[in-house]
């Protein structure tokens, strides 16, 4: 841009109304999920044709996606499901979110995940005899720590030689199906089993607090994210974590030492990643088998960058995935629709998503900033920097 | 080389009402320009004033409005850099559009291959070229070198080699002085002159009177994105001028008046400190500072001033040497505690260490307190406290703002810089750290930020001002100090500096080598 | 003369005998297999071009392995479709079979597309091209996921996959050297294009006019603009090239590397190759160098469950759990990434979205 013009009177501006506040906040999403299940709908029609010998039903996506979401919300029970389903992509949003927040790509939490299940089921198992008060909040605790060595690595090869942390999280990823395997087929098998699993984790797992299947992992995850929301808005550590994921030159000018910062951030970040798999294993499975695998990984990412890394806004987002992933069974069953079909929902969300920008500019939403269509927006909207309220 | 004036030769560019438009504001209006063939006319407004967008038209890198642009007195219409390029104008930047990676010959065949076939460079060819171009105006180039080693006013030949090269027979040249030393300028005058001499029409835009009193033929003087006055060299004076380019009388130098220095407040010793790319860019340098004193550190940028300040604020470990502060050894301490002793810093670069852009204007008050009382009780933040001070920081510090929440980023240059200053300046000093603390900014804020500085001295600290502007440092300063190849090799008072001695002290480090007559025969490399 | 004695004694020796008995393994090992190597490579080597190519204009493309899964997809099931329509003999040379060609430039076709919408998120929007990567790894998978459970209900027949060039044996028996032949002869066409493609990349980058302004894009796009370059134009047109390479790669691995199609089978070969470009300075002969250092440790790890040494070295190795072995490609290139990519310079302005000065 050329040197800096003569500066212009300042326009004077009325404070926007409630109405077109909430509206320019939840156009986009909105607007992108409904875009999502139009595409959606067009393949689903579109598969019909791939798969020979099926009678051709227009109204198939209407059958899918009833399904869908009768699967999700239609009783009780589904309910339920939904927020257990959720419940690991709250944990895994948050983690993915603050790592964006501090400018860090954590794209391990599939690994953090495993990891922090392996840790939780490691002393679930040693504690499974031990007073459920004791067992529980240990088991956490240690599923805590294990998920947050996972990013701790990452993060500390960063802060020390700059290697990015997008490549190692990945092969960290791939390192945990590796190590799982090898603990589970190894020193952590039933002896005499047919198949590689673990023990039970007996008292320590978590107690059923809604409905059949909702456990505690539910109420755990929404403490988390009022907690992480907290932490990032109304602490100085979460100042740091904002200042240097905004800018860490301006950052250690402030006194500040990024360095540290990235190795705590992504320790933590590995650290709600790894309760997301704690809560899975000691909420749902109870054991670990070789098979223990999971969509969590993507999810997260998906949940983190629809709620552009707001803590509060991770558990609708993640509400919205898990209520897929909870639905797709029924749909699967009644429409003959893979269960895959929410991965490639989720697909189409994200690149609608990130294509935001032209959405806006049809929908004439403005940005808070206002002015010219500014190149920044993008950057911040899908996970950089939020105003600091 | 002065025109024949009223020769009936038309002039080789003229600009006509030329009105160009951005959001809420008009950066050009209805500027009219004239150049003959041979000229070298002069561009003079301020900061902001709108001579780079005009710039910009004639490059083609912006469309205007409103008007039309005349080569040899044929309308054109210029489509884009590449356009203009044909046309034979060419454009030398404020900030080098060079690639540092990249070799001399690289950097000047860019765009403009010289090709040994359709797919192949011609090296050889372009070497050759190279070498006779720069015979021809009188200095000698290694088309090899790395751009990256130059100093910096041989990267501003290597842009001038890279207008011939492309048969340029209208040059604009903006802000070329910046960075130059005295005797640098001098050079690059004399290869103006002999560019003049040949035919080619130069625009020289520039905010220094005297040096456009120097150099020029004709000065048209913008003020606000209009012509406001055209003068001959001979017909004006700085104090005109000045007055032209910002509307009212100036005060071209501020009054610093007389400084009573009291105790040393900074004690630099022995100090030596490696730049990013591991040399070592501070070779033992020893410095005192006393309170009520500015103390100016002249040096052609990358002599390692930038270096030698981030080591005494803590961004920086120093190898060897010590910084003491008040009497106490603060050698390598971090930013915070150096801060927390009551020493504030103002960087040159403020989008990059000054402000978070993205954060409202309250954080980035607090940008360096945000931890402390009132702000913050252990590590709970005080939103109340912190919007508090913010009100009250824009009232006193005129900030131009509509409110305390919104982004840093939106603000104005010279608003940006208050906001630091403010940040900065609001509590009792010791010791006050300035880089560049006035570039790119127009002259109000410049005058408000010197006379704050002022104000900080008489109040009893220590100023240490870096700066690339000899002339700031020399209105500014009480004391001044040389810096050449990471050594202070000079420390002259404030009243009695000649501006040419510094200069050439700045270019020389006062020995024999370094090219003191005509340029130097090969490219200088500042950094080793 | 007879070296047993003299090699056997330094087996002997304790602790430093393993370290001969490691390197007497790789001799004995690595040369029979250098064609498996250089297959292995291959993928690597191709999406670590597309790295290169793109970070050189200044693009980061986090998408390679989901390019890459979605050319492998692409590349079986359009053979899939068609193979039905076409009867006729594979041809000698490389096994070339119409579908074969057509599942081929589909492949490349769906690749280009990708590129292309990377392109607009990062040049275009502007948007975060690590994000923008992200994405389309996110939708690679999820698309190919869910089609491939779709079709592979039905089991359907591939159409198979290209051969390799059989060299005469004369050459391959060459002492010393006949290992060098059959590595880069003994391969099938997409390997082999891929060695043409990386000496001539090499070439273009460094001494042809688009080499040279390419790297100026990347490294200080403003003053390319300012002499004319169209940088957003050269970088759509780099990114979409370098795509072309990642949908060879991905096609590799489904027609010519096997015959079929698994989900994920990319397996992380997307990064690895990042890993390969940063080590080889984000040069093609560099990247390549790089490739087949990656192969040597995959392959290795193939190599010790079939082919496990014998002696002290062997008992060593089989107390080790065989995932650590699977996980090594994995640990190296972390580890490399942590020891390389301080020394080693990124473009300048690598992954900065750029903002044209014309405002027309």
């Amino acid at each position: 841009m050329s040197a800096s013009l003569v500066p212009a009177p300042t326009p004077a501006r009325r404070p926007p109304g409630l109405a077109s506040r909430v509206w320019s906040v939840s156009a986009v999403p909105l607007v992108v999920i409904v875009l999502s299940v139009l595409v959606g709908a067009a393949i689903i029609v579109f598969s019909e044709l791939l798969v020979p010998g099926h009678p051709f039903d227009l109204g198939l996506p209407l059958v899918a996606y009833s399904a869908l979401l009768s699967g999700a919300l239609g009783n009780p029970d589904a309910i339920v499901s939904t927020l257990v389903y959720s419940t690991p992509l709250v944990f895994g949003g948050l983690a993915v979110g603050f790592g964006f927040k501090a400018g860090l790509f954590n794209i391990g939490a599939q690994g953090q995940f495993l990891v922090g299940a392996l840790g939780a089921v490691m002393a679930g198992v040693a504690l499974a005899e031990v007073p459920a008060p004791i067992a529980i909040p240990l088991a956490t605790l240690a599923g805590f720590i294990a998920g947050g060595i996972w990013g701790f690595i990452p993060g500390f090869l960063k802060a020390v030689s700059g290697a990015h942390e997008v490549v190692s999280t990945i092969m960290l990823n791939y390192v945990a199906v590796q190590l799982l395997a090898a603990l589970v087929s190894g020193p952590l098998k039933v002896p005499r089993s047919p198949s590689p699993v673990t023990f039970d984790v007996g008292n320590a797992a978590f107690p059923i607090i809604l409905g059949r299947n909702g456990h505690l992992g539910i109420a755990l995850a929404l403490i988390a994210a009022i907690f992480v929301w907290w932490l990032l808005y109304r602490t100085t550590w979460g100042f740091e974590v904002r200042a240097v994921g905004a800018n860490p030159d301006a950052a250690r000018y402030a006194g500040m030492r990024p360095k540290l910062i990235t190795i705590a951030t992504m320790t933590f970040s590995g650290g709600l990643a790894g309760l997301a798999g704690t809560s899975v294993l000691l909420g749902v499975t109870h054991t670990m088998t070789s098979s223990f695998g999971t969509t969590v990984g993507f999810d997260s990412i998906a949940v983190a960058l629809l709620a552009r890394s707001n803590p509060l806004v991770i558990v609708p987002a993640a509400l919205l995935f898990g209520g897929m992933r909870a639905g797709a069974g029924l749909m699967q069953i009644k429409a003959q629709i893979p269960v895959e079909l929410v991965d490639v929902l989720q697909a189409t969300i994200l690149l609608f998503l990130v294509a935001s920008p032209v959405l806006r500019r049809v929908l004439r939403t403005g940005s808070r900033r206002d002015g010219p269509a500014d190149s920044d927006a993008v950057v911040a909207s899908l996970g950089g920097e939020a105003v600091a309220s | 080389m002065t025109d024949q004036t009223g020769t009936s030769l038309a002039p080789a560019l003229e600009m006509r009402g030329i009105t160009k438009r951005y959001p809420g504001v008009v950066a050009n209006d209805r500027i009219s320009l004239e150049v003959r063939p041979g000229e070298i006319h002069a561009l003079l407004g301020e900061n902001g004033a709108g001579k780079t967008t005009l710039m910009n038209v004639l490059y083609g890198l912006a469309r205007p409005d409103e008007g039309e642009i005349l080569l040899d007195g044929q309308p054109v219409r210029i489509a884009g850099p590449s356009d203009a390029i044909a046309r034979g104008i060419n454009m030398v930047h404020q900030h080098f559009m060079l690639v540092p990676v990249l070799s001399v010959a690289d950097n000047i065949l860019l765009g403009e291959e010289t090709m040994a076939n359709r797919v192949f460079l011609d090296r050889k060819e372009a070497h050759h070229r190279i070498v006779e171009l720069g015979r021809r105006f009188g200095f000698e180039i290694d088309p090899e070198a790395k751009v990256g080693s130059l100093s910096v006013g041989w990267q501003q030949r290597v842009e001038i080699l890279k207008a011939l090269y492309r048969n340029a027979r209208i040059l604009v040249l903006d802000e070329p002085t910046a960075v130059l030393t005295p005797q640098e300028t001098e050079e690059i005058f004399a290869v103006l002159r002999r560019l003049a001499a040949e035919g080619h029409s130069i625009v020289f835009i520039s905010h220094k009177l005297y040096e456009v009193l120097e150099i020029a033929d004709r000065i048209t003087v913008i003020r606000r994105g209009r012509v406001v006055g055209q003068r001959l060299p001979a017909e004006t004076n700085e104090d005109d001028l000045a007055e032209l380019m910002v509307g009212r009388e100036v005060q071209l130098t501020v009054d610093r008046g007389t400084s009573h220095p009291g105790q040393p407040v900074l004690r630099v010793s022995g100090l030596k400190a490696k730049d990013d790319r591991g040399h070592l860019a501070v070779r033992g340098v020893d410095l005192e500072v006393r309170a009520g004193e500015i103390v100016g550190i002249a040096g052609v940028a990358g002599n390692g001033q930038d270096e030698f300040v981030e080591a005494i604020i803590g961004l920086r470990r120093p190898t060897a040497g010590t910084v003491t502060l008040a009497g106490t050894d603060v050698t390598g301490r971090s930013p915070r505690d150096i801060n927390e002793a009551a020493v504030a810093y103002v960087p040159a670069d403020r989008h990059r260490f000054g402000l978070i852009t993205s954060f409202s204007l309250a954080d980035n008050l607090v940008l360096t307190s945000y931890y402390r009382r009132p702000y913050a009780r252990g590590v709970l933040r005080d939103g109340d406290a912190i919007q508090r001070d913010a009100s009250s920081a824009i009232e006193r510090f005129d900030i131009r703002t509509p409110s305390a929440t919104v982004t840093a980023g939106t603000l104005s240059g010279g608003n940006q810089q208050k906001t630091i200053v403010a940040r900065e300046f609001d509590r009792e000093l010791k010791l006050l750290v300035l880089d560049q603390p006035t570039r790119g900014l127009d002259v109000g804020s410049i005058e408000f930020i010197h006379r704050q500085v002022i104000a900080k001295r008489d109040a009893g600290t220590a100023v240490l001002l870096v700066s690339a502007e000899l002339d700031e440092v020399l209105e500014m300063s009480d004391r001044i100090g040389v810096m050449y190849a990471g050594q202070i090799v000079a420390i002259v008072d404030g009243r009695t500096a000649d501006k040419n001695e510094v200069g050439l002290l700045m270019a020389t480090g006062g020995t024999e080598r370094g090219g003191t007559e005509r340029g130097s025969a090969t490219p200088v490399e500042v950094r080793p | 003369m007879d070296f047993t004695p003299l090699i056997n004694g330094l087996y002997g020796i304790p602790v430093l005998g393993l370290l001969f008995q490691v390197v007497g393994y790789l001799v004995e090992v690595l040369p029979p297999n250098s064609s498996s190597i250089m297959s292995q490579a291959t993928p690597l080597a191709l999406a670590a071009l597309c790295g290169v190519l793109c970070e050189r204009s200044g693009v980061v493309n986090i998408g390679i392995e989901g390019t890459m899964l979605a050319s492998a997809f692409t590349a079986w099931v359009v053979g899939v479709a068609v193979n039905p329509m076409f009867q006729g003999a594979p041809s000698d040379l490389f096994g070339i079979t119409i579908p074969l060609v057509i599942a081929l430039i589909a492949a490349l076709g769906v690749a280009l597309l990708i590129s292309a919408l990377h392109a607009w998120l990062s040049i275009s929007l502007r948007a975060d091209q690590i994000i923008s990567g992200t994405i389309i790894n996110i939708a690679a998978f999820g698309v190919t996921g869910y089609l491939d459970q779709l079709i592979s209900k039905t089991s359907p027949a591939g159409a198979g996959e290209f051969t390799r060039l059989t060299p005469p044996d004369a050459l391959t028996n060459l002492p010393g050297v006949g290992w060098i032949v059959s590595m880069f002869l003994n391969q099938g066409p997409i390997a082999m294009s891929a060695i043409v493609l990386i000496v001539g990349a090499q070439v273009w980058l460094f001494r042809s006019r688009w080499g040279l302004r390419t790297r100026a894009v990347g490294e200080h796009p403003r003053a390319a603009e300012t002499v004319g370059i169209d940088v957003i134009r050269l970088r759509y047109r780099n990114v979409m090239i370098g795509g072309l390479f990642a949908g060879l790669g991905g096609a590799f691995l489904s027609i010519e590397a096997t015959n079929s199609f698994q989900l994920g089978m990319t397996n992380g070969r997307g990064f690895i190759a990042l890993a390969a470009m940063i080590m080889g300075r984000w040069t093609p002969l560099g990247a390549f160098a790089s490739a087949i250092l990656f192969a040597t440790f995959l392959q290795l790890g193939q190599l010790i469950n079939i082919a496990p040494p014998g002696g002290d070295l062997g008992s060593v190795m089989s107390a080790i759990p065989a995932q650590l072995f699977d996980a090594l490609p994995y640990i190296l290139t972390i580890v490399i990434l942590a020891g390389v990519v301080g020394r080693s310079v990124p473009p300048a302005a690598d992954g900065q979205p750029y903002e044209r000065e014309s405002a027309t």
